[in-house]
């Protein structure tokens, strides 16, 4: 059973977000991760970079196929979550622990969903 | 199977290479290695094994069907080696004097010429060697004709979302962004959305149509007008011409460039046998862009390499993978103008003839006449029986299939996607329907067996998480 967090807001191309005191933290959902299989490989920005929002900031290799990640926000990235470069597993282990970006001075978002709005996109793309 | 260094024994000598013909050159001892090479040392019958052992393990078209989709894996007439092999081809080296390599040059002079009229270009460069790489150098035309006009906005590719995943990472490559465009539900390009993608930053489209769905976009004429009007340019990614080959021309569907694959549709080896070859055509009005040398014809017959006017410059050294050439000239002329229809109408027939055997028994989300390829859904199988499209893949190979092609295009999910070619007989095209509904089945009947597949192989299911993140990339030697 897929799990989508109520205090975790998302975009329907299957990232999560989660806000505090103005900083964005952004990883990927249980679906993406589920649909993904075995990720082997994550491409990160680099700490000072501008992300946009709707546009790809990174991207996640499976043994199945390579899948951009968008951002749901407009900003400037903060911090990267470096483990995952050397363990790209992290994220099928506990997809909302292993965060990929954190994301401040943001100026802009993509449509955000909660839980109970998500988990009708994913029904719908089954 | 041991490899070569394990079965390596000190002072077992062999004779494979021939004394040398020239005077030796002795060099500055700094300029020499303190240590000898690591090389194995095997005797001539335990080499030749080895490799007898190794081809053993592989699976090719000569050795059983190989439906991998958008890869037409046809067979390659053995006449083509047959020809590439004469001397007069594989003695000849690049630098010598163009009065000495006529014959060369007129073999790349014709090819150029029948390419031309297949695809209904006007000139061709042969250098890129591979598909990739032609659509690296149909870019760089694009971008070097909006250069000349001093267009310098045109910063954006329009990329269809059943696309090859090379045609975003080459626009990338080339410095464009990439602009993706939604399929209609037919599997068609979305004509509205792609209006709303167009404008004065459109540098240009790529498209292959038929698309990875197997289907002939109707609206490629429309589609190419849009681009035009927007002020783009149309690049036509030949990796699916197989099955429009001598019916319809992108130069006509209203593209200005074209790559072609001639491992793919032209019957010159693919993959390990290869190297490939990606020649790119473009319409007259780019010629001058492509890049140097091309080979011209002169009034007396007699043949020359050419820099066109405002070359891009060199994409690859010399003149690309010649051999390859040779073996695409000697397919085109065996089969002739009549052949090569017939070579793809039999494509999209067995396309047809296997879809249809297939389609009672797994879902196929566009259900249309397809054209060389057809693509099923097994998100439904997956979903009642936990078998997925990668199980039912490593199923056939207990049948002696090659899988087709697994998890693209990426708008189905799923996915398994069968190119048969035109070589293959109805009766193996019946042998490998009947494969695939028992192993159907045995979805039902007994998912686990196919979790485990394949089991009569060489190996059995590898660890491909802990390859892909732990990759053994050389041998480790005893005393490192």
């Amino acid at each position: 059973m897929l799990n989508y967090p109520t205090e975790l807001k998302y975009t329907k191309t299957h990232e999560w977000v989660k806000e505090e005191d103005g900083i964005f933290t952004i990883g990927l959902s249980d679906y993406a991760q589920d649909a993904l299989g075995d990720i082997v490989f994550v491409n990160l920005p680099e700490v000072d970079d501008e992300v946009t929002a709707g546009e790809t900031f990174s991207d996640v290799e499976s043994v199945k196929a390579v899948s951009d990640v968008y951002s749901p926000v407009t900003g400037k990235v903060v911090e990267i979550n470096e483990e995952l470069l050397d363990n790209p597993a992290a994220i099928n282990e506990d997809c909302y622990n292993a965060w990929l970006i954190k994301v401040a001075d943001v100026t802009d978002t993509e449509e955000l969903l909660d839980a109970e709005a998500y988990e009708q996109v994913c029904k719908e793309e089954e | 199977m041991k490899l070569l260094f394990e079965r390596s024994k000190t002072d077992r000598a062999m004779n494979l290479i021939p004394p040398c013909e020239v005077e030796c050159v002795s060099f500055d001892d700094s300029l020499l290695r303190k240590e000898p090479l690591r090389l194995p040392e095997i005797s001539e019958t335990d080499l030749s094994r080895h490799y007898k052992e190794l081809a053993k393990q592989t699976h090719g078209v000569n050795d059983g069907f190989y439906p991998l989709g958008s890869c037409t894996m046809k067979y390659n007439p053995k006449i083509d080696e047959e020809i590439a092999s004469l001397s007069g081809f594989t003695g000849i080296h690049p630098l010598q004097p163009e009065e000495s390599v006529q014959g060369a040059l007129e073999v790349l002079y014709e090819t150029k010429q029948l390419l031309d009229e297949i695809t209904g270009m006007d000139d061709m460069t042969f250098q890129p060697a591979a598909g990739a790489h032609g659509e690296y150098t149909g870019l760089l035309l694009i971008r070097k004709y909006h250069q000349s006009r001093n267009d310098t906005e045109r910063v954006n590719i329009i990329v269809p979302d059943s696309a090859h995943g090379t045609n975003p990472a080459s626009a990338v490559m080339a410095g464009f962004k990439v602009i993706n465009v939604p399929s209609n539900p037919q599997g068609g390009v979305d004509l509205d959305e792609l209006r709303k993608a167009v404008g004065p930053d459109t540098a240009g489209l790529m498209l292959t149509n038929p698309n990875t769905l197997g289907l002939f976009d109707p609206n490629i004429l429309e589609i190419t007008k849009i681009i035009h009007e927007a002020g783009g340019l149309c690049y036509y990614d030949g990796a699916n011409l197989n099955a429009i080959m001598g019916r319809v021309r992108p130069g006509d569907m209203g593209f200005d460039c074209v790559h072609l694959n001639l491992h793919k549709t032209f019957g010159t080896p693919h993959g390990g046998g290869g190297p490939g070859s990606g020649p790119v055509g473009c319409k007259a009005f780019l010629k001058d862009f492509l890049p140097s040398p091309i080979v011209m014809k002169k009034e007396d017959g007699t043949y020359f390499f050419k820099t066109p006017e405002k070359t891009m410059g060199q994409v690859r050294s010399f003149y690309g993978n010649f051999l390859v050439v040779v073996k695409a000239l000697t397919y085109i002329k065996s089969l002739g103008r009549e052949g090569i229809i017939e070579a793809s109408s039999n494509a999209v027939l067995n396309a047809n003839y296997l879809m249809n055997r297939l389609k009672e028994y797994y879902d196929l989300p566009y259900d249309e006449i397809c054209m060389h390829e057809f693509v099923l859904s097994l998100e439904k199988l997956k979903h009642e029986t936990g078998v997925s499209a990668m199980d039912i893949a490593k199923g056939s190979l207990d049948y002696g299939i090659h899988p087709p092609t697994m998890y693209f295009p990426l708008i189905v999910h799923e996915a398994l996607m069968f190119e048969p070619t035109e070589t293959e007989s109805r009766e193996t095209l019946d042998e490998a329907a009947e494969i695939f509904i028992k192993l159907r089945k045995m979805a039902d009947e007994d998912p686990e067996y196919l979790h485990q597949a394949p089991h009569n192989c060489m190996i059995g299911r590898p660890d491909e998480v802990t390859a892909a993140r732990k990759p053994v990339l050389r041998y480790s030697f005893e005393n490192e």
